[in-house]
């Protein structure tokens, strides 16, 4: 057979069977466009309304003056602000060397080990287990014996949340870390710590700051846990973490749910207030991790 | 044990007596396993002091296997093991009692892909010297200069050793890990396929390297390019599934091998 019929066979036998593929082609393409406008819709739609509502509470007083009297107008939610920064500040300093200590656990030491499948399987469930289960059991462990909300047993309740993203970011940061890294370590006669801390946290430390960034990101705007721990306050804040401390998620539910247009208008100011600083947290995350793709 | 693997035995006693080498690693009765499988068979060789030693054979013969058992690099991954003797100077390697650390600063390795750490260029030369020598500021600078200069390195670095060593080309990242293993003055330097990641012309100039690091180190490098071992090495074991099965000087083995086996690999029958 020539060139040409080659050619010819070829072109008759792609003309028989492009048709129902092209079709499918196409159907698949389209639907998958349209799932994407559908969620874009809905995302962009509830950015649109949070802008819209938030920007008209939004002056300067939110960050000077604390939340108003219920029915009273003005006032702010400084108080929310700097309860929610000391909330998370606790949780993070309370996970992050729990996370990072767990996470290099799976990753470098319980490689082999049956403990470290069983820990990694407990970490995925705590991963996903709903808020408001996390904030029950801080309030029986903390609330009830010590008979108060307080700051305190906020800052704990978000540190477990925060705690399993942070191993597993950790764990998956490291397993990145090609073993020949680890083996030139090993070669040079350097004992596995030497190993763990000069080389392989070294080596994913764009990665692990990332996973505590989002574990931030993810604590600054958890509610459920709050609502059972730190509650709210809203008097200016005490500096007493043994009371209830305002934060800016419980705020906004409380605030959202009321009938006065004041509150609601500072709800949907502190909503816009998180959802920037998130936005914000993700952006910074993004930044820490390009340089080492781009390695 | 069959006629292949009592063939380097003799093959060691002729090859003595004419270059008057001392014996420094000699490996005797080496098993090792991956899990259930056998990787290397009742391997018996002798690697001179200051000589470059090729292994080469086929991929899966073993010869790296044998390469990452004189430093017990392989002891990372539980499911591995070695049975026999590899005597270092006398003393089995193999000794459970023996003390890792201490042994891996006396055996350096060198890996296929470059593995500088994420630190300055200074700090992963000086990296091993930290471990086990407290040197002050000054003798410390100076091992790492006179470690770069052996290395062939320090005219391309000695303006920037505070840059991170990941930013330097391959070939010259291959050199600093090079520079980092001279640093600790071992005996011997074992190579794992080191140009095999790396251009001609670095792999030249890490061939270079080689034959003036012989001066001082006993050199083990396990490579797939045949032309490489009969460039730069005095001795050459070919393998093959997990034996060893021709052993002795590099011109005998490339220009008159007794093994029908050695032969057809280096024709490039097979492999």
């Amino acid at each position: 057979m020539d060139a040409a019929n080659t050619l010819a066979t070829l072109q008759t036998r792609e003309s028989r069977v492009r048709p129902g593929r092209r079709i499918a082609d196409r159907l698949l393409k389209v639907s998958c466009l349209m799932a994407t406008v559908v969620g874009a819709i809905v995302l962009g739609s509830i950015l649109l309304m949070l802008i819209i509502q938030g920007v008209r509470g939004f002056s300067p007083n939110l960050f000077t003056q604390p939340t108003p009297g219920p029915g009273s107008e003005g006032g702010g939610i400084a108080n929310a602000i700097l309860g929610s920064l000391i909330l998370t500040t606790i949780g993070i300093v309370v996970a992050t060397p729990i996370g990072v200590m767990a996470g290099t656990y799976l990753a470098e030491y319980g490689r082999h080990s049956k403990l470290a499948d069983v820990i990694r399987f407990l970490n995925d469930i705590l991963l996903s287990a709903p808020s408001i289960l996390i904030g029950l059991f801080v309030y029986t462990l903390m609330v009830r014996p010590m008979g108060t909300y307080s700051g305190w047993a906020g800052g704990v309740a978000l540190a477990i949340i925060a705690v399993p993203v942070i191993v597993r970011t950790t764990e998956d940061m490291l397993r990145l870390v090609p073993g020949t890294l680890r083996e030139a370590g090993a070669a040079l006669g350097a004992p596995p710590s030497i190993v763990i801390t000069s080389v392989t946290w070294r080596a994913a430390s764009a990665g692990i700051v990332t996973g505590i960034i989002l574990a931030l990101a993810r604590i600054a705007g958890e509610t459920a846990p709050l609502l059972f721990t730190a509650l709210n306050n809203n008097s200016w804040f005490s500096s007493d973490l043994m009371g209830g401390v305002a934060n800016l998620p419980v705020m906004i539910y409380q605030f959202a749910l009321s009938p006065y247009p004041n509150w609601q208008g500072l709800a949907w100011a502190g909503a816009l207030l998180i959802t920037g600083t998130i936005l914000a947290l993700s952006i910074v995350a993004r930044l820490v991790i390009k340089p080492q793709r781009a390695r | 044990m069959n006629a292949a693997s009592a063939m380097p035995a003799g093959d060691l006693n002729r090859g003595n007596p004419s270059t008057g080498r001392a014996v420094r690693i000699a490996v005797r009765n080496l098993n090792f396993y991956y899990g259930a499988f056998h990787g290397l068979k009742n391997v018996d060789i002798d690697f001179y002091d200051r000589q470059v030693t090729a292994l080469i054979g086929p991929s899966g013969c073993g010869k790296s296997t044998l390469l990452r058992t004189f430093n017990r690099i392989y002891s990372l991954y539980p499911e591995q093991r070695a049975e026999g003797e590899i005597l270092l100077d006398g003393k089995n390697v193999l000794d459970p009692n023996l003390d890792l650390n201490e042994l891996r600063s006396r055996i350096g390795m060198v890996f296929q892909k470059p593995t500088p750490f994420p630190m300055s260029i200074y700090d992963n030369v000086a990296f091993g010297l930290r471990l086990y020598e407290k040197l002050p500021k000054s003798e410390l600078d100076g091992r790492v200069e006179e470690s770069l200069r052996k290395s062939a390195l320090w005219d391309e670095v000695k303006d920037k050793l505070k840059q991170p060593g990941t930013g330097l080309s391959g070939g010259q990242q291959q050199r600093l890990c090079i520079a980092r293993t001279v640093a600790q003055k071992p005996e011997v330097i074992l190579f794992d396929e080191p140009t095999s990641a790396l251009d001609p012309i670095s792999t030249g100039r890490i061939e270079e390297l080689m034959e003036q690091l012989r001066d001082e180190f006993t050199i083990v490098i396990v490579t797939h390019n045949m032309q490489q071992a009969a460039r730069i090495s005095q001795y050459t074991a070919f393998m093959y599934l997990g034996e060893l099965v021709e052993f002795g000087q590099t011109d005998r083995i490339f220009m008159n091998p007794t093994e029908r086996r050695t032969q057809d690999y280096i024709t490039g029958r097979f492999g």
